[in-house]
């Protein structure tokens, strides 16, 4: 194993100046900040990275690029796959748990098309692929690679498929096939696309990485279920001269699924805390093994693939290859990518504040909900698909949810009761009833006590406010 | 046309699924219609006796493996989550047929096969004693028994196998029925009488309505060692809390220590609970929340308490318990969308599913579940989680499978 790695710092442990005295020092302010230091400060806390300084990336500093890079690498590497706009960037995992940093570089997730299929169905396949997409949080969630599987075991047929598909998609390509044959005559179709290679394993290790070398293709290491031959792959691979490996402890269906989450936890913990440099790799995780799994109806093994997937995503999976299509299989998997590859230091909200909609008069309903991105944006589609004219007041409840917001006391009567305040709400409108959300109904006595203003219970949903403005406002003096 | 009857009706869910979804029928692997018969599996052969590519051979480059070992980190933790016991038999005082005992995690949660949790986590079902609007993918399976408590807890353990019961004292909130703590208690005992497994009682939400709600009923089911769902800093606040936990003392009940997505609140909410009663006593709920609603915070908080807890925070060593019920208040659980992200009777069941998967990865000891097939799948994975298969199964070849 190679040494030299055990004094290396964790990311927890770098302070700013360590960063700082490998950084030029001359307060020069290209990275837009007020000067060195407080570059290595957002450096070391991931707000940016190292090419944001530029004079680094001249001759004069190249000593200490070369350094700092040293200082700051994950301990598990960073490959890429595919070129251009769309390649993939997998791994580059600095820690084990994600509130110990972050974790960076989303999870792609490729689904498979087979040299198997007719030429037009390959096509509309990855059309698909390129197509599926969700609307979340003010942003598209999407697909990112095509996995490509010769399930003919023949050259010709492979070529034919990888050609076909290079041809019409941009993603990021990984190629499948335990045949070296096989894999190069689909190579040579994808020569310059830099795909994955799927797999290296003990039988064909030397083929493959030859065409790795060859191609400058990254390789994945496969070894299901054997962790000491993992390593073992990924030490000869190195030693080969491969640099751009990415690892398979294998996906096992059924009963294996628990070893193999199992050997994700034990490799990926061996790169961050072990610092074994054998096991810092991209991890490839294959839900799709669901489907050479028992033989089941095709919903069932769907099911299957579906929390196989949400599984290894929360545990370290770098990559994801699957074959369900189905929406439901694929959008937990979409946003539970989302969610966990957002920084836990930094709750995702909203600005808190007035937000107008429509063209709204002193008549108009006053509503009030929580500076939750999710909340909000919410909020905002149902209102706007809703064209009312209502004024919205964003409270600052540290980016939570309005009913984790009620539980734990960050949205309270008091708060309500100053939002109104600080936002001026007795200036926007000439009534004083103020529209909360459902979720917060048991602060409504309260909050009408705080604030002076008349409180109405909103819908539990807001895809229930167009019908709620139209039956409860304006509102009926009861008393 | 009921409930079961518009999914049968709906696009295209094979029968097996079918099954698993409305979780009427116990059916059995070797049942399972087979619907893709023409699997094939390919094995590629002969790669070992190809001549070797006519590239050059450079010889710094290995021609034979270089065999590494692998020896997973043997980290250890100084310390230990405690065991709770959840119900208690007639020799304890109590009259339940089984209980269970969460806790006594000694490591992350299944990141080893050394260092698996002492005790499987179990499940508990939900029943509440009114008919609440539930989405119609829940309301399924167990629209004949809504109205009766005592009936539709008998369904949880009976047809889908709960291990235990929570029964939600819904209509005690003074903003629905304001039932009376009586009546509450009443509900409690018909469901203590028709089942035998452990229950977990849940309030309404309202700390001075839920104290006088969870005096009653720890009174009248004394020696059960039910969970009380829960107490709160709120409680505190409104000076209800002491009542409850010298009434779960003295009647030999657990307590759920409920607070918001915020470690140093759990640790005061528990300082507060340790004057009245054995920390041996309390179980944390951290707060779930919905996948796509902020479950990282979640997932998050579970994985950092329970760190903190096998590094010796002694106010953290206490199992955990997750409402994965609450993943319906998704709207991707229950809504209506576009076709193309499928149904959303089979919607549902997956998030909720997923969401309490994800919380068993982060720790989490014991489930409060509602959907059969999220259930059943759960109770699977979790067989599998504490037998891993270390001999390794036998090697799926997905790269060249006919799917
Ligand atoms: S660009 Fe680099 S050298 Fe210039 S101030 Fe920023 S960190 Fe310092």
């Amino acid at each position: 194993m190679v040494a030299g790695k055990q004094q290396k710092k964790s990311i927890k442990e770098i302070s700013p100046i360590d960063v700082y005295k490998l950084l030029p020092k001359t307060n020069c302010r290209e990275c837009g900040e007020a000067n060195c230091m407080a570059f290595a400060t957002k450096l070391v806390n991931g707000e940016y990275t190292i090419p944001d300084c530029p004079p680094l990336r001249t001759d004069e500093y190249s000593h200490l690029l070369q350094e700092l890079g040293d200082l700051l690498a994950p301990p598990v590497k960073a490959v890429t796959i595919g070129t251009g706009e769309r390649a993939a960037i997998i791994g580059g995992k600095y820690v084990l748990y994600r509130h110990d940093f972050t974790y960076h570089n989303p999870t792609p997730i490729a689904v498979d098309v087979t040299d198997g299929m007719p030429e037009q169905e390959l096509v509309e396949r990855i059309k698909a692929i390129e197509g599926f997409s969700y609307q979340y949080i003010g942003r598209t969630l999407t697909l990112d690679a095509v996995a490509i599987r010769s399930t003919s075991g023949d050259p010709g047929r492979f070529a034919a498929a990888v050609r076909t598909a290079a041809a019409v998609t941009e993603h990021p390509l990984i190629l499948c096939t335990l045949d070296p044959a096989v894999m190069e005559a689909g190579l040579s179709e994808a020569a310059d696309r830099r795909p994955l290679l799927y797999a290296a394993t003990e039988g064909n290790w030397q083929e493959m990485a030859e065409l790795s070398l060859r191609f400058g293709a990254p390789l994945v290491a496969s070894a299901p279920g054997d962790l000491a031959l993992l390593r073992s792959l990924a030490a000869t691979l190195t030693e080969y001269g491969i640099s751009d490996i990415v690892l398979d402890p294998g996906t096992f269906p059924d009963a294996g699924f628990a070893g193999s989450i199992m050997a994700f936890t034990m490799l990926r913990n061996a790169a961050c805390a072990s610092h074994d440099e054998l096991a810092g790799f991209p991890l490839l995780g294959t839900p799709i093994a669901a489907w050479a799994g028992e033989e089941l109806s095709r919903e069932a093994v769907q099911w299957k693939e579906t929390y196989m997937a949400a599984m290894l995503l929360s545990r370290h999976a770098d990559l994801l290859i699957m074959h369900s299509m189905e929406g439901w299989a694929l959008l937990p998997q979409l946003i539970w990518r989302f969610n966990i590859y957002t920084d836990p230091r930094k709750p995702v909200s909203v600005d808190p504040g007035v937000r107008t909609f429509g063209s709204p008069d002193g008549q108009s309903p006053l509503l009030i909900t929580t500076n939750y991105a999710l909340t909000y944006f919410t909020v905002e589609a149902d209102i706007k698909s809703a064209h009312l004219d209502c004024y919205l007041i964003v409270a600052d409840t540290s980016g939570i949810s309005v009913e984790s917001a009620v539980a734990g006391r960050y949205l309270t009567a008091e708060s309500m009761a100053e939002a109104l305040r600080e936002n001026n709400a007795e200036a926007l409108v000439d009534h004083r009833y103020l529209i909360i959300p459902g979720l917060a109904a048991r602060l409504s006595g309260e909050t009408e006590e705080a604030s002076g203003w008349r409180v109405l219970v909103g819908p539990k949903d807001s895809s229930g406010l167009a019908r709620f403005i139209g039956e409860r406002w304006p509102p009926k003096d009861e008393e | 046309m009921n409930e079961k009857e518009k999914i049968r009706a709906g696009p295209g869910l094979g029968p097996r699924l079918l099954a698993l979804l409305s979780g009427v029928d116990r059916l059995e692997l070797e049942h399972f219609e087979m619907e893709i018969g023409d699997l094939e599996i390919f094995v590629p052969v002969g790669f070992g006796e190809r001549p070797a590519p006519a590239a050059p051979v450079q010889p710094v480059r290995p021609t034979e493996l270089i065999r590494e070992g692998f020896s997973p980190a043997a980290g250890t933790y100084p310390g230990v989550i405690r065991e709770v016991t959840l119900g208690a038999a007639k020799k304890d005082g109590g009259s339940r047929g089984s209980t269970v005992v969460i806790g006594g995690s000694t490591a992350p949660a299944f990141s080893s096969p050394d260092r698996l949790p002492p005790h499987p986590p179990p499940i508990a079902m939900d029943v509440f004693d009114m008919d609440i609007s539930l989405p119609k993918a829940l309301k399924a399976a167990v629209a004949d028994v809504v109205n009766d408590p005592a009936e539709w807890a008998r369904m949880n353990v009976d047809r889908f196998g709960a291990e235990l019961v929570t029964v939600h004292l819904m209509s005690t909130d003074p903003l629905i029925a304001d039932r009376s703590p009586r009546e509450a208690a009443d509900t409690v005992e018909e469901v203590l009488q028709a089942v035998d497994v452990p229950l977990i009682v849940g309030g309404c939400g309202d700390p001075k309505k839920d104290a006088e709600v969870f005096t009653e009923v720890a009174e009248r089911a004394s020696g059960e060692r039910l969970l009380i769902n829960s107490v709160t800093l709120d409680m505190a606040e409104a000076k209800t809390l002491e009542g409850v936990a010298a009434a779960a003392r003295d009647h030999g009940h657990v307590l759920l220590a409920f607070t918001g997505l915020e470690l140093n609140s759990a640790k005061e909410l528990n300082r507060r609970l340790y004057e009245f009663l054995p920390p041996e006593d309390v179980v944390m709920d951290l707060t779930t929340v919905a996948l796509g609603y902020g479950l990282e915070y979640s997932f998050t908080i579970h994985e950092r308490a329970r760190l903190a807890a096998l590094m010796g925070d002694a106010e953290l060593q206490h199992p955990t318990i997750s409402a994965s019920t609450n993943a319906w208040a998704a709207r991707e659980a229950w809504l209506n969308m576009d076709p193309v992200y499928g149904p959303r009777e089979i919607r549902g069941p997956v998030w909720e599913t997923c969401n309490a998967l994800i919380l068993l990865l982060a720790g989490v000891d014991i489930f409060m579940m509602m959907h059969p097939a999220a259930v059943r799948t759960m109770r699977d994975i979790r067989t599998w989680l504490m037998q891993p298969d270390t001999a390794g199964s036998p090697r799926y070849d997905w790269a060249s499978t006919r799917i």
